[in-house]
């Protein structure tokens, strides 16, 4: 035993440090949700004034943990003729692709707390984030891409027409709006050079974050819009529709399936804006860069401000039609987001710095790639 | 590293199962699901081998984009159950060619590289970006491939055209 300590000592440190991190991010983003359920139904009362829940605990904080009981002591029903299988795996797929596509965000650099200085754990220092990935970019729209497996299995297995709608809508819905949000990033990519978020930050540190944010803002309106379409959202919610498909996708479920369903939503949507907060304002940089420190609060104000824009706009904005909705994402969205596109990468091509091109990678790859091609 | 062998096999054994379960399931969706699993398992195994660029893009282009599609239609369409003429002309020439396949694998197995080098080295995206553009003999073949998948999306809309017209 001890031998096998020895000769695994780094992964088992990393091990260790990996599952503390996963613990705090996972109980961190279930207080999160359970908070955000309350900041919305709230917020959104006062937007119509209405009073929203008010009535277990002090302003009805209590409300999450309320609605939780009563979740839990719910009857689970499974409709008739449902796949079951996939009536089961549905809100399991919905839950695990929310929570994995989180774990490349970063939260902050280095772990630096005030008055102690640098965290670090068994001699390592504590990066507030959970897999800094080559690829985090990509790796966040593979694993959204995965998520909307969930609504589509929970959809088809109900064996119900609404929700089968709703998770056809769903689908339909969010591979037409993957393009605009990929588009929306590959300005932010070329201006970073790199897929990696921390790279992507640290860019708009060289940049001044008001400069990034300025110089990416129409990257970050057609991102925003996608990302809203993304996560079935108002106006976007046509999965749900509750004026027309009852509840659409998860009509046929109740109790904790219900919950996990709802739980993968709000997580999507705090995925969103964590990336958004990232990747276009400059993530835990401070707004007034040498005035304030950078801190990973800064990161939390700016996701939860948007996470506010989002409720904002579902306390204004009308739902769209069926046929809107699809105008609006392949005639104008996707068009807008190309323009973009082809107008950054021509004013890098012509203003950017000019970088020597890299002659000796070149000539590594080269013929290794032969030796392939034989 | 023991890490390594429980991942590569655990990966190994979920793309088999998975893939076995594509053909052998009645229900259309189950098929699609299965084929969904089995790409990501593929993808678990292109992680292990250093290139996380190419995992991602499995989970982004086949198990993400083209799955959706193939569900799409298969709900629009509400495939039930087969209707038993899987045993077809396409059913023989399936055999013939896994066949063929099989034997390549063999083939393959026996007399190409049995281990991978030592050290094979982890491909950044960088890196794949630039042995693709950097020289001109994958650039050339890149652009024409462009070409390529546009020729064809214009063939699809002009065919789905010509039968609305009729």
């Amino acid at each position: 035993m001890e031998n096998f300590l020895g000769a695994n000592k780094d992964l088992a440190i990393d091990a260790f440090i990996a599952v503390l991190k996963i613990a705090v991010i996972f109980n961190a983003l279930l207080g999160l949700f359970s908070l955000m359920t309350y900041i919305e139904r709230r917020v959104l009362g006062f937007m119509q004034f209405r009073r929203g829940p008010n009535r277990t605990g002090p302003f009805g904080i209590l409300q999450p943990a309320a609605d939780g009981i009563k979740l839990f002591f719910k009857e689970e029903l499974m409709p008739e003729g449902a796949h079951k299988f996939l009536f089961f795996a549905a809100p399991v797929v919905a839950l695990i692709t929310a929570y994995v596509s989180l774990a490349v965000v970063p939260y902050g650099g280095p772990l630096v707390l005030p008055f102690y200085g640098q965290v670090s754990l068994f001699g390592r220092p504590i990066n507030l984030q959970m897999a800094d990935l080559d690829v985090g970019v990509l790796f966040i729209f593979a694993i959204t891409a995965l998520g909307v497996y969930g609504i589509v299995f929970a959809g088809y297995a109900s064996n119900s027409k609404y929700a089968l709608i709703g998770g056809l809508r769903s689908s339909a819905q969010m591979f037409s709006y993957e393009l605009a949000l990929g588009m929306s990033w590959v300005s932010v990519i070329m201006a970073a050079g790199s897929f990696r978020l921390g790279d992507i930050v640290a860019a708009a540190e060289r940049a001044n974050p008001w400069v990034w944010f300025i110089m990416q803002f129409p990257a970050f309106v057609i991102y925003m819009i996608a990302a809203a379409a993304e996560v079935n959202r108002t106006p976007f919610d046509l999965p749900e529709g509750e004026t027309e498909l009852v509840a659409g996708f998860h009509v046929e479920y109740s109790s904790m399936k219900f919950a996990l369903l709802q739980m993968a939503e709000y997580i999507n949507m705090i995925t969103v804006c964590a990336l958004a907060s990232n990747m276009f304002l400059g993530g835990w940089l401070s707004p007034l860069p040498g005035i304030l420190p950078n801190s990973p609060l800064w990161f939390f104000a700016k996701m939860l401000f948007l996470l506010f824009v989002f409720i904002w706009v579902r306390a204004t904005v009308p739902r769209f039609r069926y046929d809107q909705l699809m105008d609006f994402g392949w005639k104008r969205l996707i068009p807008a987001a190309a323009i973009w596109v082809v107008f950054f990468s021509g004013m890098t091509a012509f203003f950017g710095e000019k970088k020597a091109p890299p002659t000796t990678i070149a000539t590594t790859v080269a013929p290794a790639a032969g030796q392939v091609s034989r | 590293m023991i890490l390594d062998v429980i991942l590569f096999y655990g990966a190994a054994i979920v793309a088999l199962a998975s893939g076995i379960s594509v053909i052998s399931q009645r229900n259309p969706i189950n098929s699609a699901f299965s084929l969904i699993v089995t790409m990501c398992s593929l993808a678990v195994m292109f992680a292990m081998l250093g290139s996380g660029f190419i995992a991602v893009l499995q989970v982004v282009v086949y198990a993400g984009a083209i799955m959706v599609l193939f569900l799409f239609v298969i709900m629009l369409l509400n495939a039930k159950q087969d209707e038993g003429d899987r045993a077809g002309g396409i059913g023989r020439a399936a055999v013939f060619l896994g066949i063929i396949l099989a034997v390549q694998s063999v083939m393959v197995v026996t007399k190409g590289a049995q281990t991978l080098p030592e050290k094979h080295a982890v491909t950044v995206s960088a890196d794949v970006a630039r042995g693709l553009f950097s020289s001109p003999r994958f650039l050339y073949a890149f652009e024409a491939t462009s070409i390529l998948i546009l020729s064809a999306m214009v063939g699809a809309i002009v065919v789905a055209r010509k039968e609305k017209g009729k």
